[in-house]
């Protein structure tokens, strides 16, 4: 692709290239994201994939659902097997060994497989500047082996390694933030996205694939197994998320914030945190502190998005 | 003929990497292996050799880095040492199961703690069940020669399986040694470029690394030790055709001086050299005594090793590791597993020394051979700390 | 398609394991996965937005030649999505059997 397309209702990318037949669980919001992902990417990809929940429903042996070229080696070393896919393909296509044709590298990860276990490998990734994707498909706990908090578990959530009980709260920590760890590495692209915002996380794949150099996707994933959820309201609860502030959605080009799309009409985060079983031992007051954090956090993006505007209404006209 | 140098052993093995046209390089700076991999460095910095150079974050990445890249399709080499092929140890696993001929030369080096650069073996044989095919080298000339035969034999579509070449840390990496560089014909005619069976590739979409139920991981793991050992003919193969083009034969095991021996010391890497010259002096004093030098580790070579011990009365197996908790070595353990089914069978003696690169002279030999003489307990768990001050 | 799993030999397996057929799972019927129900579509009501289709986790709304999303029940895991998301609300969750 040289440019992006924008799917849409009337403009429906209708290739599947995740055959159904998968095991995810009902209503699985990642498992959506890696389809729509996918949509975005077209057949012209090649996957490097963590071990995790999508690696395991998508290819138990003899079958497999991935209908582009895929590996998956390790839990940490996502961001690694890309680079040396990317690497590897780069030398080939310069060596005149295979015709040169544009192929998008994508590692796709959990949040675990990417904020705890993987940081290191996609730190350097990032660093050493590979023409590469990295999606880290976020549903907040490692959820594959059974719902166990990781460092991208928001504050308060109960997991199996962080549960309520006489002398904890359940999480004890704040949500890591990846995406500003990407903005760190000073990439051109980072973007967060959400499936129940589907032609925006399409737009969001197909800019990242498109930039030259490292481009990181974030991508919120409801898991009605692991946050306690109904599986059907997965869509209804990123759209929660995104509106209660929680996981704003926007993307950074270069160091430019904006938000994309315009925010919607902010709502209280308990209608969000109320609509999950992981969140039903929360207090008042605990709702409140998140409530107050959330708030700070989002003030601190205005801030960053204010900043970028004024930055670039300032540059020179040529 | 080719090109006779005085080259370091570390730079000599570069220059075969780059003669053997990788495609890419993935490496992370480890004592005693950062010639290696800064030599690369600069030839693909100066153009000489067109590949990607990955300067990776960890020894973790840099294998998986390879396995992205030999799985794209890509000859792939890196190298590394002790903590550095600890670190990547499950990853090391995966290269050989998903059958990727990556190529990496260790540069044998202890394992912590406490920590130590020089050399031995216990990082070689932290990835002894790992499923590579696995050389030790004897000296520069041969790790040169093969990196050529590393690649000959894994890419080989009847093998497909990544090669671990062991040169000694130190000992060989930093030596300066006389050695003939092959022509670039000769590499050419030797060397076919990689086609493997399968590559990630949008035209032919494939899935790797799938997981497997209870039911049908035995077979995979059958189908990759039936791979390992039909290697066998193409190792034996890749190393007749080296010979017919530069004249230098390799064998599975080397045997020297062994014609009449009572006594044979078996040792692995540049040791080889140094037991040679002990047997000589013993055969001077009138003692019969020969050496077996074991190049092929993986796939063990059980029959080789029956072969040239047979006769022989007394094998002293020189290790440069220990087994905590088992048998001594693990070099004593398969050649004793090599030699169970024999009547008669030569009494095996166990030293362990050379630890941490410390000096092991002929004398010492000969001083090992005196008294695996002397001993007449050959109960296998009784090995020997050759050396140590107590 | 496929062989079960137990009848594979060790002599079938590509090098590695390596799967040559790309979406081989769809002989996987998902569509046994269901206990709640399935979606019914009303296509009189159906203003062809799309949601239903873009929206559902296992690909199992296909689109018709009239450019109507139909439910493959093949595969349909009776998450319940589609019929949640509807906004005219032609879906509805019924009974298996129905």
């Amino acid at each position: 692709m040289s440019e992006i397309k924008a799917f849409g209702p009337k403009n429906l990318p209708l290739e599947e290239f995740f055959a159904p037949g998968h095991r995810a669980c009902q209503g699985c919001a990642e498992v959506l994201a890696l389809r729509l992902a996918l949509k975005a990417l077209g057949k012209d990809t090649i996957v490097a994939n963590a071990t995790g929940c999508m690696e395991i429903i998508s290819t138990p042996l003899p079958t497999t659902s991935w209908m582009v070229p895929y590996i998956h080696v390790g839990f940490e070393n996502a961001a690694a097997v890309c680079s040396g896919i990317e690497a590897g393909l780069k030398a080939l296509m310069r060596k005149a060994r295979l015709p040169r044709k544009e192929i998008h590298c994508v590692a796709v990860a959990g949040d675990g497989g990417t904020a705890d276990i993987g940081l290191q490998a996609l730190s350097g990734a990032l660093e050493r500047g590979h023409d590469m994707v990295y999606i880290c498909l976020d549903n907040e706990a490692y959820m594959n082996t059974g719902i166990q908090r990781s460092s991208s578990t928001p504050y308060g959530a109960m997991t199996t390694t962080s549960p309520p009980g006489r002398l904890s709260f359940g999480q004890s920590t704040q949500k890591k933030n990846v995406a500003e760890i990407a903005v760190a590495h000073g990439i051109p692209y980072v973007a967060t996205a959400c499936p129940s915002y589907p032609w925006d996380l399409m737009k969001k794949v197909q800019k990242a694939a498109l930039v030259q150099g490292p481009a990181y996707v974030h991508i919120l994933s409801v898991c009605p197994t692991g946050w306690r959820s109904q599986p059907e309201e997965s869509i209804e609860l990123g759209k929660l998320a995104v509106a209660s502030r929680i996981f704003p959605l926007y993307e950074v080009e270069n160091g430019q914030y904006r938000f994309v799309p315009k925010p919607p009409k902010k709502i209280p985060v308990s209608e969000y945190l109320k609509r999950q079983g992981r969140f039903r031992h929360l207090t008042d007051s605990m709702i409140e502190e998140i409530q107050r954090n959330v708030d700070e956090q989002f003030r601190r993006l205005e801030a960053k998005v204010r900043i970028s505007q004024e930055a670039s209404s300032q540059e020179p006209q040529e | 003929m080719g090109k006779r140098v005085g080259m370091e052993v570390s730079i000599a093995i570069a220059e075969a990497a780059c003669q053997a046209n990788v495609d890419v390089v993935a490496a992370y700076p480890i004592t005693p292996q950062t010639h290696i991999v800064e030599h690369l460095s600069e030839l693909v910095a100066d153009g000489h050799l067109d590949a990607e150079f990955v300067p990776v974050e960890s020894e973790h990445s840099a294998m998986s880095v390879c396995i992205g890249s030999s799985a794209a399709g890509a000859r792939t080499f890196t190298s590394t040492s002790s903590q550095g092929l600890a670190l990547m140890n499950e990853v090391v696993y995966i290269a050989s199961s998903l059958r990727l001929p990556i190529v990496m030369v260790v540069a044998n080096r202890s394992l912590s703690a406490p920590l130590s650069i020089w050399n031995d073996h216990s990082d070689a044989m932290s990835v002894r069940d790992t499923g590579w095919i696995q050389v030790f080298m004897e000296n520069g000339q041969e790790a040169y020669d093969h990196v050529f035969w590393a690649y000959r034999v894994g890419e080989d579509r009847r093998v497909l399986t990544p090669v671990m070449i062991h040169i000694d840390g130190f000992i060989l990496s930093h030596m300066v040694e006389s050695l003939e560089l092959v022509d670039d014909e000769i590499v050419k005619k030797y060397l076919p470029p990689f086609e493997p069976i399968h590559r990630l590739h949008p035209d032919k979409p494939v899935t790797m690394g799938a997981f497997a139920l209870p039911e049908l991981y035995t077979e995979a793991k059958k189908a990759q030790d039936e791979a390992l050992k039909a290697s066998w003919p193409v190792i034996l193969q890749g190393w007749k055709e080296w010979g017919d083009l530069t004249g230098r034969y390799y064998r599975p095991v080397e045997t020297y001086n062994l014609d009449g021996a009572e006594v044979a010391l078996v040792t692995m890497g540049s040791m080889g050299e140094t037991a040679c010259e002990a047997a000589d002096r013993m055969r001077a004093q009138g003692k019969r005594v020969g050496v077996v030098k074991i190049r092929l580790w993986r796939p063990f070579p059980f029959q080789e090793i029956r072969k040239a011990l047979q006769g022989v009365k007394v094998a002293v197996v020189f290790d440069r590791c220990i087994s905590f908790g088992g048998q001594g070595g693990p070099v004593a353990s398969e050649v004793r597993a090599a030699l169970y089914g024999e009547s008669p069978r030569p009494r095996v003696v166990n030293f362990i020394g050379g630890l941490a690169g410390r000096d092991v002279s002929p004398g010492d030999f000969q001083n090992m051979v005196q008294e695996a003489l002397s001993r007449e307990d050959d109960r296998q768990e009784n090995y020997k700390i050759y050396g140590v001050r107590e | 398609m496929a062989k079960p799993i137990t009848q594979i030999l060790w002599t079938e397996l590509e090098p590695g394991c390596v799967i040559v057929e790309p979406g081989n799972a769809r002989e996987y019927r998902t569509g046994d996965w269901r206990t709640m129900g399935h979606p019914k579509v009303d296509t009189e009501r159906c203003v062809k937005c799309a949601q239903c289709y873009i929206f559902c986790p296992d690909a199992a709304i296909e689109r018709t030649q009239e450019g109507y999303f139909l439910p493959n029940l093949y595969y349909c895991k009776g998450c319940g999505i589609c019929a949640h998301e509807c906004p005219v609300k032609c879906i509805e969750m019924v009974p298996e059997g129905e």
